[in-house]
């Protein structure tokens, strides 16, 4: 096993470990640090795939930004209602059903998609590029060229993301606001009515 | 520094600027005004359609390093896709002002959604595809939970967000064993390297097939991937639910056919062992299960469902004449179903809502002649000889004997039988039964108009189905 090899191994078993921690620990604080874990381990990949900007991308925004935001929203919400069974609660005897759906894919997916398939001899892995070779520019260039339509595309679906969040979460003007022009304005008749009445009557 | 004239685009360039323009004016304006944004989506999508119209016949163009596809079957689908759009924000106009459902936003997301479908029924290869059905996907999302008021509606939306986001992962892990495979993403050149497959190496891309085809008929509403249609449609507001019955339908079946025509003819016999089975499940489950439906909304989600049964049937033919049968089938569809939901909306009022098939009671005393244009769709979307319906369904059963699937055929119009029944019983209650609520029902000139037209074009399309059957044939020759 080359050392490359190892490298490799070594950040796929903690992508997948954490991955696993984040759908199975109870409180949600550690699933979040779980999260951040199998991001970096993933970057890690990508490094070893000669992806450096993409890999520095993914621990500066998803990481740096993404997971603080996250980490900050789950410590402000209350989980400990939900956290106290653990992932056992969901056991029901229909799960089962799904326990050997899940099985037969898992099967169909080493049969099928195995190195049977995908021979090391079909899929040989790229020739290392020189040390000056320019990922972040090469990206570029294709992004703004022959990916143009799906970077507009996938600009598009951000802004419509955003619409959709604000227009789900607006509650309409505030009506308890104070406007201190109308304050200053109003004359005592505004306010009190005088009426005339007679004595015995009953309004 | 363009290698393509900016007409090839043009349609959809219009369309996100007029999305941009009416979220930007709903903004500024400083009193809400609702007739402005409705007003400029209108005009929008009424300049596209001239300038996709203007377009037919030109050829087929690729264009932006092979992400893009003008061609006439495009042309054809964009403009249902902007008719359909544009006649059901005629209906709703009103429908959204009296309900208080953010104007701005709801127009913005209608726009966006047809953006979405235009990149879809363009997409020369599966990225641009998958982008196209994400924002078409998201808007919907939207605006199916935009009456957060209510609880039916925010259910409705969960449940379709959910069930879309597995469905988006299906293709998408199929997509990407197709990727894996061919090693690329445009489907002209995807088509080439499975012919040039061999037979034993056929494995995984059938296995990525299984998945497209889930894929698929989770967005299309096929049996036994429906569960969420009848939800959805009975939760979401029914302005949402007229949109997200007509254009989306169009829009997929221009989907179906870029995937399994164009991406993967050399797997044409798997694909139809798929088909046979969504199609005959979803005649058989769409048609009995309606007859149990009190909810005029949810009847009609069941009828979708057995519509999209019907469509699949003639995709499943395999040939330029099943395939054209489908696209004359589903641009009807788009139209009778339009009509439905359209006259579901004008019945109701404010804080009403004519969902209940009770409540179409004594129609024809209150109104006789909304009461006459719900009979020409209901008897349409029977199959009841002299309207479009009836043709629609005899070009795909045609098509389907045309290969010898004799069986699907009886199949298919037994289950129509079945299926007149509850299309009938609403007819029924329209003319023979006493109305609960007598009073006249208001409609808006326009919304009169438009209903007007689309009950007669489905009298009208019957009697002369050629002009439409044979542009349906053009384009997919």
């Amino acid at each position: 096993m080359t050392g490359q090899a190892l490298i490799f191994y070594t950040f796929a078993a903690v992508a997948i470990f954490s991955a696993l921690m984040v759908i199975t620990v109870q409180n949600a604080v550690r699933a979040v640090l779980f999260l951040v874990l199998a991001f970096v381990a993933t970057a890690g990949v990508w490094l070893l795939m000669e992806a450096e900007f993409l890999a520095i991308i993914l621990v500066l925004v998803y990481v740096g930004a993404v997971m603080v935001l996250f980490l900050f929203v789950v410590m402000m919400l209350d989980f400990t209602g939900a956290t106290q069974k653990g992932p056992l609660r969901y056991l029901r005897p229909s799960m089962l059903l799904g326990v050997g759906l899940a099985l037969g894919v898992v099967f169909l997916l080493f049969t099928v998609i195995g190195p049977k398939q995908f021979t090391i001899m079909d899929y040989p892995s790229p020739a290392a590029r020189g040390a000056d070779y320019n990922d972040v520019a090469h990206l570029g260039m294709v992004m703004y060229t022959d990916y143009v339509l799906a970077f507009i595309a996938a600009g598009c679906l951000l802004l419509v993301a955003m619409v959709a969040a604000i227009s789900l979460a607006y509650r309409g003007h505030r009506a308890k606001r104070q406007r201190p022009s109308d304050q200053v304005k109003v004359k005592a008749s505004d306010r009190i009515r005088l009426v005339k009445m007679s004595p015995g009557s009953r309004g | 520094m363009l290698d393509f004239e900016l007409r090839t685009i043009m349609p959809e360039i219009v369309i996100l600027t007029t999305a941009c323009l009416v979220l930007m004016v709903d903004v500024f304006m400083r009193v809400r005004q609702h007739n402005l944004p409705y007003r400029l989506t209108q005009i929008g999508l009424l300049f596209a359609a001239v300038l996709t119209f203007k377009s037919f016949g030109l050829g087929t163009e690729i264009i932006l390093s092979g992400a893009f596809i003008s061609d006439d079957l495009s042309h054809l689908l964009k403009l249902f896709i902007y008719l359909t759009t544009f006649v059901v924000l005629i209906y709703s106009h009103a429908y959204i002002r009296v309900r208080q459902i953010l104007w701005g936003e709801y127009y913005c997301l209608t726009l966006f959604a047809v953006l979405g479908m235009m990149l879809l029924v363009s997409a020369q290869n599966i990225l641009t595809l998958y982008l196209g059905l994400e924002l078409l996907s998201l808007s919907l999302y939207a605006m199916v939970a935009m009456r957060r008021d209510s609880q039916m509606a925010s259910e409705a939306a969960m449940k379709y967000f959910v069930m879309g986001a597995l469905a988006s992962g299906m293709l998408l892990y199929g997509f990407s064993l197709l990727y894996g495979i061919t090693g690329t993403l445009d489907i002209s050149t995807m088509a080439q390297v499975i012919a040039s497959t061999p037979i034993t190496d056929q494995l995984v891309l059938i296995f990525g097939l299984v998945f497209v085809v889930v894929g698929l008929a989770f967005k299309l509403g096929a049996a036994p991937f429906h569960m969420w249609i009848p939800d959805v449609y009975q939760g979401a507001p029914t302005s949402v639910v007229a949109f997200l019955s007509t254009a989306p339908k169009v829009a997929a079946f221009g989907m179906a056919i870029r995937l399994l025509v164009q991406a993967l003819p050399a797997l044409h016999p798997q694909w139809i062992d798929l088909l046979i089975v969504l199609a005959v499940l979803s005649i058989a489950i769409g048609n009995v299960v309606a007859i149990a439906q009190a909810n005029i909304k949810r009847m009609l989600a069941y009828s979708t469902i057995s519509h999209v049964g019907f469509l699949l049937l003639g995709l499943l033919a395999g040939n330029a004449a099943g395939y054209s049968a489908a696209l004359f089938y589903v641009l009807t569809y788009s139209i009778m179903s339009l009509g439905a939901f359209g006259m579901v909306i004008l019945l109701s009022k404010q804080g009403f809502e004519a969902e209940n098939i009770d409540d179409f009671k004594g129609l024809n005393a209150r109104s006789p002649w909304l009461a006459f244009i719900m009979l020409l769709l209901m008897f349409s979307l029977a199959g009841v000889p002299p309207t479009v319906g009836f043709y629609a369904k005899l070009a795909v059963i045609e098509a389907v004997l045309a290969v010898d699937h004799l069986v699907l055929a009886l199949i298919a119009v037994f289950f129509a039988i079945i299926g007149a029944f509850y299309y009938l019983r609403v007819v029924k209650v329209m003319y023979f039964e006493a109305p609960e609520d007598a009073s006249p029902i208001t409609v808006s000139g326009g919304s009169r108009f438009a209903i007007s037209l689309n009950g007669l074009a489905v009298l009208v399309l019957g009697i002369f189905p050629g002009a439409l059957l044979a542009v349906c044939l053009a384009v997919l020759a």
